[in-house]
C-alpha cells in the first residue's frame, strides 16, 4: 500500500511539472508540453507488467479499484441525532454518466436498515378492494414487469442551503439523489388484481421496517407509473434501498418511495400521517405550510469542478460537467454561466434523455486562470427554467427546508480551488 | 386481445414520447392474473394499523394524562426530554406556539402538527424508538393524552379514548394548504431566461467556508483509517466467540441509545466501553440520573451479576434511573449481551 502511494504521488509530481508548459501557444499552433527527462513509468518495468495478478473467482462479487476507496457515501454528522435515523450523500463529484452505482446510492433510513429474508416477506393489499390479497415474492415475480430509469431525490436535498451557502461540496449540497434502472411490477397490475372499488381515491404504502413508513399517494399516480421494484441496475435491490421490494414513485419526492414495502391500503381520503404533516410540508413566510408537494422541480448542479473536486491542472482546456433532472419530464437543455449568471452558454447534453431521469451535461472552454463563478440552469421539457435561490426565497421565505431547487454557485479562485458561495 | 393491443398502442403514442420505439407497458389481464391469495381477516387486523384524522382505524381503549406521564418519562423522555423539550437533536414535541412565521420556527405537536390522529398513529407504529409496536393501545392513548397536556390542549384530568378523541383538535389544523406551485410558481419560472448581460454587477454575498461545517476531507479520513488498521491490537482472550456473536445481535436493541467499541461516544445513553468490572455511573461526560449516581457512589460495580439483574429489569433493579428500556426477557440473551459488552467494550 505504501509503495503504491509513492507511485501515485511521484506520478502527480511528474504531471504537475508537465502541466506548467501545457497550453503554450506559438504562432497560433498548439505546442505540447516537453518532458525534461524520460518518464520512469514508461522506461522502467512496472510490477503489474511483470507479475501475475488475481485469477477469476478471487473477487466473486467485484469491487472498485483500491485506488477508488475514497469514492463513498458520506454522512454529515451534526445534521441528525443518530445514524439510525439519518441520511448520507451520493458522491456526485466522483461520478460520470447518468447511472448511480448501487453501492453509492444515498441512504435515508428512519429506523435503520431492515434485513429481510425474501422468503419471509409478504405484500398485502387491503382497504377499498374487492379482494384483499397477500403476495409472496414468488407471486410478484410472475407478474409482467417493466424496466424504467428514474431519479430519486429526497425533498430535503439542498435543504441545508435555504438560508445561505453552508456545505462545501456537491456531495453534501446535492447528494440526496440517485438515478437507477428499476425492474418492477406496475402497481397498477397489483391493484387490478385486488379490484379497486369505485370510491377509492388514495393509496397508503407502508414499510416493514421498525419505522413502518407510510405516505398517502393519489390513486391516479398509483395507477399511472408507480412500480413495485425488485431490482436496481440489474441486480436485486440493496438492503439499504428496501430489499426485497420498494415502491417507485417517478418524479415525486423520495420519502414516498417506501422501502421494504409490506402493505398497500386503498382508501377514499389521505391519512395525514407523520411524514406528510410534521415532515415534508413546506412552511412559508406567513406561517402557513404547503402540503402534498410531491413533484420534484427541475434542478441541476455542476459536479466538476466543485469544492471536493477543484481544478488542479491550471489554465487551458477545462471540462465543466454536471447533472440535471426534473420530476415533470426530460431535460432538453442546460445553460452554464462562468460569471455568476451575468452571461450564459448552452451546455452540451450527452447520454440518454429519459423521462424523470438524470441527464448529463458538459461545457468545455479554455480557462484563462481568472476567478470564476460557476452556475448551471436546467430547462425541462415543460418549459420550466430552474430559478435562482433568491427567486425561490422571494416566493417561499427561508423556512421551507424542502424543495430547494435554486441555482448553485461555485466560486473558483486563481489556484482552481472551489467554494460554495452565494452571489447577488 | 386485439383490443388490448390497440389500447397499448394509443398509450404509447401519447405518453412514451421519449422512450425507444418498442417500449410497451406491462399488459393488464381482464379479471387479473389469479396470483396471490386472499388475505385472512386476522392478517389484515394484524397489519392494518393506520389511523385517519376522522378517527378511522382507532381501536377501543383509553388512557389518561397521569398514566401517560409515567409512561412518557420512562419510555420517551431520554430522547424527547421530560417536558417534550428534546435532548440534543431529537425531535421537540411541545411548545413553539406563535413561532411558525418567525425567523426560527419551532415545529412541535402543539405548534405545527394538524391532527391528533397523526400522533396516535405515529407513536403506535414507530415508538418507542428501537422497540416499535410494543405499546398497548391504552398506553398509546395515555402517551398521546400526555403530549396533548404538555401542549396545553387538554387539562391534567383528561382521558383520551376512542370516544373523547373527536372532542379535541390541534391549533394548527388550518395552517396547511394544498400544493399551489402550479399556479404560483410555474408561470413565473417558465419564461425564456436572459442569456447575456443579465445584471449590472454580480459579487459574492456569502461563503460556505465562513461557517466551516463541512465534514472532514477525504485525505484526513483515509489517513485515519490507515492508522486504525495498523494499530489494531491482537484480539484479547475473552468470552466465548459464539456467545459474543449472539450478544452482538441482542445488542441491536441497545444500539439505538448506546455506542460500544472503538470510537464509541456518549449518545442518548453513555458509551459502554470499559463498563464491565467498573463502578456504576463513571463514564466521563455523561449526565447520569441521580439514582445511578447514588448506586455508583454507594460502591455498586457492574459485574455479571449486577448487569444481569439490571438488564432483566432496569426500573426495578435501580429505581428512578432514566434508561428507557423495558428489559430483556430471556436469560440467554442477557448472558450473551454481557459477553458482547465485555468483548466489544474491552479497553
Amino acid at each position: 500500500m505504501s509503495e503504491d502511494r509513492e507511485f501515485s504521488s511521484s506520478r502527480r509530481r511528474f504531471l504537475g511539472g508537465a502541466a506548467v508548459a501545457t497550453g503554450a501557444l506559438a504562432t497560433g499552433k498548439l505546442v505540447h508540453a516537453q518532458a525534461a527527462s524520460p518518464d520512469p513509468l514508461i522506461t522502467e518495468l512496472q510490477p503489474w507488467q511483470q507479475y501475475l495478478g488475481d485469477g477469476v473467482d478471487a473477487r466473486p462479487y467485484g469491487m472498485p479499484s483500491q485506488y477508488e476507496a475514497h469514492v463513498v457515501r458520506r454522512n454529515v454528522e451534526w445534521l441528525t441525532a443518530d445514524t439510525v435515523s439519518s441520511v448520507n450523500f451520493t458522491p456526485l463529484h466522483e461520478m460520470e454518466g447518468i447511472i448511480t452505482p448501487n453501492g453509492l446510492a444515498f441512504e435515508r433510513h428512519h429506523s435503520g436498515i431492515a434485513e429481510i429474508d425474501p422468503g419471509l416477506h409478504r405484500l398485502m393489499i387491503n382497504g377499498l378492494v374487492d379482494t384483499p390479497l397477500v403476495f409472496t415474492m414468488e407471486d410478484l415475480m410472475r407478474f409482467p414487469r417493466e424496466n424504467r430509469t428514474y431519479f430519486l431525490e429526497c425533498a430535503a436535498n439542498t435543504g441545508m442551503e435555504w438560508r445561505g451557502a453552508q456545505l462545501n461540496g456537491c456531495q453534501f449540497t446535492h447528494g440526496m439523489i440517485h438515478n437507477v434502472v428499476y425492474t418492477g411490477v406496475p402497481l397498477r397490475l397489483l391493484l387490478e388484481e385486488a379490484g379497486v372499488k369505485t370510491s377509492a381515491a388514495w393509496v397508503l404504502p407502508e414499510g416493514a421496517d421498525a419505522s413502518a413508513m407510510t405516505r398517502s399517494i393519489p390513486l391516479d399516480k398509483a395507477l399511472d407509473d408507480c412500480l413495485v421494484a425488485t431490482h436496481m441496475n440489474g441486480e436485486r435491490l440493496r438492503p439499504e434501498q428496501g430489499y426485497p421490494i420498494r415502491l417507485v414513485v417517478p418524479g415525486w419526492e423520495g420519502n414516498m418511495w417506501v422501502k421494504w414495502l409490506r402493505r398497500i391500503e386503498v382508501g377514499d381520503q389521505p391519512w395525514h400521517h407523520r411524514e406528510e404533516t410534521s415532515k415534508y410540508t413546506d412552511l412559508l413566510e406567513d406561517g402557513n405550510a404547503r402540503r402534498f408537494t410531491w413533484v420534484m422541480d427541475a434542478k441541476s448542479v455542476i459536479t466538476n469542478p466543485s469544492p471536493q473536486a477543484p481544478v488542479t491542472h491550471g489554465p487551458g482546456p477545462t471540462v465543466i460537467t454536471g447533472v440535471a433532472w426534473s420530476g415533470r419530464g426530460t431535460i432538453p437543455r442546460v445553460d452554464v454561466s462562468l460569471d455568476g449568471g451575468m452571461n450564459w452558454h448552452v451546455a452540451r447534453m450527452s447520454g440518454p434523455s429519459l423521462d424523470k431521469s438524470m441527464h448529463r451535461f458538459y461545457y468545455e472552454f479554455d480557462w484563462d486562470g481568472a476567478p470564476l463563478l460557476l452556475q448551471s440552469r436546467a430547462h425541462d421539457s415543460t418549459g420550466y427554467v430552474q430559478p435562482t435561490k433568491e427567486m425561490l426565497r422571494q416566493l417561499r421565505g427561508e423556512n421551507s427546508i424542502y424543495h430547494n431547487n435554486g441555482i448553485q454557485t461555485w466560486a473558483i479562485d486563481e489556484t482552481g480551488r472551489a467554494e460554495n458561495v452565494e452571489v447577488g | 386481445m386485439k383490443k388490448i393491443a390497440i389500447a397499448a398502442g394509443a398509450l404509447l403514442a401519447t405518453t412514451c414520447v421519449h422512450a425507444i420505439a418498442q417500449e410497451m407497458p406491462a399488459p393488464s389481464r381482464e379479471g387479473g392474473y389469479g396470483l396471490g391469495r386472499a388475505a385472512l381477516p386476522e392478517e389484515i387486523a394484524a397489519w392494518d394499523i393506520d389511523i385517519r384524522p376522522d378517527g378511522q382505524g382507532l381501536p377501543v381503549g383509553s388512557g389518561d394524562v397521569w398514566t401517560g406521564e409515567e409512561l412518557y418519562v420512562t419510555l420517551c423522555s431520554s430522547c424527547h426530554g421530560d417536558f417534550g423539550e428534546a435532548v440534543g437533536r431529537w425531535p421537540m414535541l411541545s411548545g413553539g406556539f406563535g413561532t411558525l412565521d418567525a425567523e426560527d420556527p419551532v415545529k412541535t405537536v402543539g405548534s405545527y402538527w394538524p391532527y391528533i390522529s397523526t400522533v396516535w398513529d405515529y407513536v403506535h407504529r414507530a415508538m418507542p424508538y428501537g422497540a416499535a409496536q410494543t405499546l398497548t393501545d391504552d398506553e398509546v392513548y395515555a402517551i398521546t393524552a400526555y403530549l396533548l397536556y404538555l401542549n396545553n390542549v387538554v387539562d391534567d384530568d383528561f382521558e383520551l379514548s376512542n370516544e373523547t378523541f373527536a372532542e379535541v383538535a390541534l391549533t394548527n389544523e388550518g395552517g396547511f394548504f394544498m400544493d399551489d406551485r402550479d399556479d404560483v410558481e410555474i408561470p413565473e419560472f417558465s419564461q425564456e431566461p436572459c442569456m447575456s448581460d443579465c445584471a449590472e454587477n454580480i459579487e459574492i454575498t456569502m461563503r460556505a467556508a465562513v461557517l466551516d461545517v463541512t465534514p472532514e476531507t477525504e485525505e484526513e479520513t483515509v489517513e485515519q483509517a490507515a492508522v486504525t488498521e495498523e494499530d489494531a491490537p491482537e484480539a484479547p482472550a475473552g468470552p466465548d466467540p459464539a456467545l459474543v456473536a449472539a450478544g452482538e445481535t441482542v445488542f441491536r436493541a441497545c444500539a439505538a441509545c448506546h455506542q460500544i467499541g472503538e470510537g464509541a461516544r456518549n449518545r442518548v445513553g453513555p458509551h459502554l466501553n470499559g463498563i464491565h468490572g467498573n463502578s456504576v455511573a463513571v463514564v466521563e461526560g455523561f449526565r447520569y440520573s441521580p439514582a445511578l449516581r447514588e448506586a455508583g457512589e454507594s460502591g455498586m460495580v457492574w459485574d455479571d451479576e449486577t448487569l444481569a439483574a439490571y438488564l432483566a429489569d432496569p426500573r426495578g433493579f435501580i429505581r428512578g434511573n432514566r434508561m428507557a428500556f423495558q428489559g430483556l426477557r430471556s436469560d440467554e440473551d442477557i448472558v450473551a449481551v454481557i459477553a458482547y459488552m465485555q468483548s466489544a467494550g474491552a479497553e
